[in-house]
């Protein structure tokens, strides 16, 4: 679905990433964890064409990144559901629009969307906050809104960028519990955290894989976790 | 052609949600309409002006070309003799369709408008004058003027030529200037806009990079963005454009015949023209959003 190989990121003051070779086939789990800073949301930027690297080669649904044009990557975007540690949302515009926005812009029927939205506002425990706007909703409703809108046009891959850096620890095992189900269902999932806690949990109930980025380099963890 | 109008009708065609991805923008949107209006308000009277130049220039040329006159001032005693030789020789010149003396009430009726309505012409040595009417070929006009020198001591012949063509010259560049003025206004009204869409982009970076996130296409997030400044630009044209419209109509008669002060407006079926003015600056609009959204998008993200 997605593979990186041999990728090196430049922010102009010298590589942050180097050398890094990655693949995610279909439902499989990942953990990328790392200290701040470290670049693992550029790794995921990468993954979802939002970067490009400066050298070696990224693959998104078997399409060099690089000489994708902004309409392929758009619509490779609506494979890959995203979820940014800061949530961002359409502060004017009510939760179950914001929800909406993948099946919106993709021009999905009304129909097949409200019950689509229907659903998965239920799913995240969302229904009686369809109404609000964003700048209303807790940090835990936020991340759950994030997750809902990321994956309701069924995506291929998550690629989740600190999912539970702003929520307590009972609301990350319900939102980790989330991914899990849709792992289950056949989703690739890539979560970025630090919170090795919940990397413990998780691989409890599924069969993860933990990379590490260290000196700007992947390397596989699960050893030492 | 084909290729425009589907972009033109994709841009205000699919899902009208795409509209609500931007958020309103207050006071901004009036500024926009108020400055559309102001545009066409002065379009309107460019486009008038330019048609009155336009129709003084065509009767100047349609009332002058192929007349001539030829004056007789001779002495009283021979002014007839005169008239008579001159217009024997106007008849048999080739190129002259026909000839005449004009009476002494249509040389009074000339006169009027500088000497007033009861002068007593016939006891003024004014002038005979013989009204000349050329065939679509013309005649030779240095030709008659020497004959006339050799025949008619008396006679002198004014083609018209030597003060017709600079006032149809300058009411030509009139009507070149009305038109490069509804240009230099088109550019002003989508240089306006390109202003108006780059500070809405650029201030709304957060909802583009949201919207790209989710899979948004470039045309998707600028069609918002070109709906709304097409339409608000449309609706101050459309104002603007009924307000000039109203305040030509409340203008002095624009008759046919009128002098250019009062010709100034629309005549018939003229009166069409302005509507287009509101549809040209929707559409400038509308290629001035679509193209600096897409170039802001591309930088943005």
């Amino acid at each position: 679905m997605i593979e990186l190989r041999d990728v090196a990121y430049n922010y102009g003051g010298g590589d942050l990433l180097s050398e890094i070779t990655l693949k995610l086939p279909p439902a499989s789990f990942h953990f990328l964890t790392g200290p701040s800073g470290a670049g693992k949301s550029t790794l995921l930027k990468l993954c979802y064409g939002e970067l490009l690297a400066s050298a070696g080669s990224v693959r998104i649904f078997d399409q060099e990144a690089s000489e994708m044009d902004r309409d392929a990557v758009a619509l490779a975007r609506r494979r890959i559901g995203v979820v940014h540690q800061d949530c961002q949302f359409l502060d004017h515009l009510p939760l179950v629009e914001n929800v909406g926005l993948p099946l919106t812009v993709s021009g999905r029927d009304a129909a097949s969307k409200a019950e689509n939205l229907q659903d998965l506002l239920s799913w995240v425990g969302l229904t009686d906050r369809a109404r609000a706007l964003p700048p209303s909703l807790s940090g835990g409703e936020r991340q759950r809104a994030a997750l809902a809108r990321a994956i309701i046009t069924s995506p291929d891959v998550i690629l989740a960028d600190e999912p539970t850096g702003n929520v307590d620890w009972e609301m990350s095992l319900r939102l980790l519990s989330l991914l899990v189900e849709l792992n289950k269902m056949g989703k690739t999932i890539l979560i970025a955290t630090h919170d090795l806690n919940l990397i413990r949990s998780a691989k409890s109930q599924v069969n993860a894989r933990v990379l590490r980025i260290k000196n700007r380099r992947l390397q596989l963890a699960g050893a030492d976790l | 052609m084909k290729r425009w109008l589907d972009i033109l009708k994709a841009g205000f065609s699919g899902d009208p949600q795409s509209d609500r991805v931007v958020p309103p923008t207050g006071y901004s949107a009036w500024l926009i309409v108020f400055t559309s209006g102001a545009m066409a308000f002065l379009a309107v009277f460019a486009l008038a002006l330019s048609l009155a130049a336009g129709r003084l220039a065509d009767r100047w040329g349609a009332e002058l070309a192929r007349t001539s006159t030829v004056r007789i001032s001779a002495p009283e005693s021979q002014v007839a003799a005169q008239t008579k030789a001159a217009i024997n020789v106007l008849t048999t010149t080739p190129g002259i369709a026909s000839a005449r003396a004009l009476t002494q009430d249509e040389q009074a009726a000339l006169l009027e408008p500088w000497l007033g309505a009861d002068l007593p012409i016939g006891s003024l040595p004014i002038p005979q004058l013989i009204e000349v009417v050329e065939t679509d070929r013309g005649y030779d006009a240095e030709g008659l003027r020497l004959r006339l020198s050799a025949e008619v001591p008396g006679a002198f012949l004014d083609d018209h030529t030597r003060w017709r063509r600079p006032l149809i010259s300058a009411a030509d560049r009139l009507r070149s200037l009305g038109l490069f003025s509804i240009l230099l206004i088109g550019l002003a009204t989508g240089a306006m806009v390109t202003l108006a869409a780059n500070a809405a982009l650029a201030a709304n970076a957060q909802i583009i990079r949201v919207m790209r996130l989710v899979g948004a296409r470039d045309v998707y997030i600028a069609r918002a963005f070109v709906r709304r400044f097409t339409m608000r630009t449309l609706a101050g044209a459309a104002i603007g454009t009924i307000g000039a419209m109203v305040a030509i109509a409340l203008l002095p008669t624009a008759s046919a015949n009128g002098g250019f002060l009062t010709g100034l407006g629309f005549v018939g079926a003229h009166w069409l023209w302005p509507l287009l003015i509101p549809i040209l600056a929707a559409v400038a609009a509308f290629w001035a959003t679509r193209t600096a959204a897409l170039r802001t998008l591309k930088r943005l993200t």
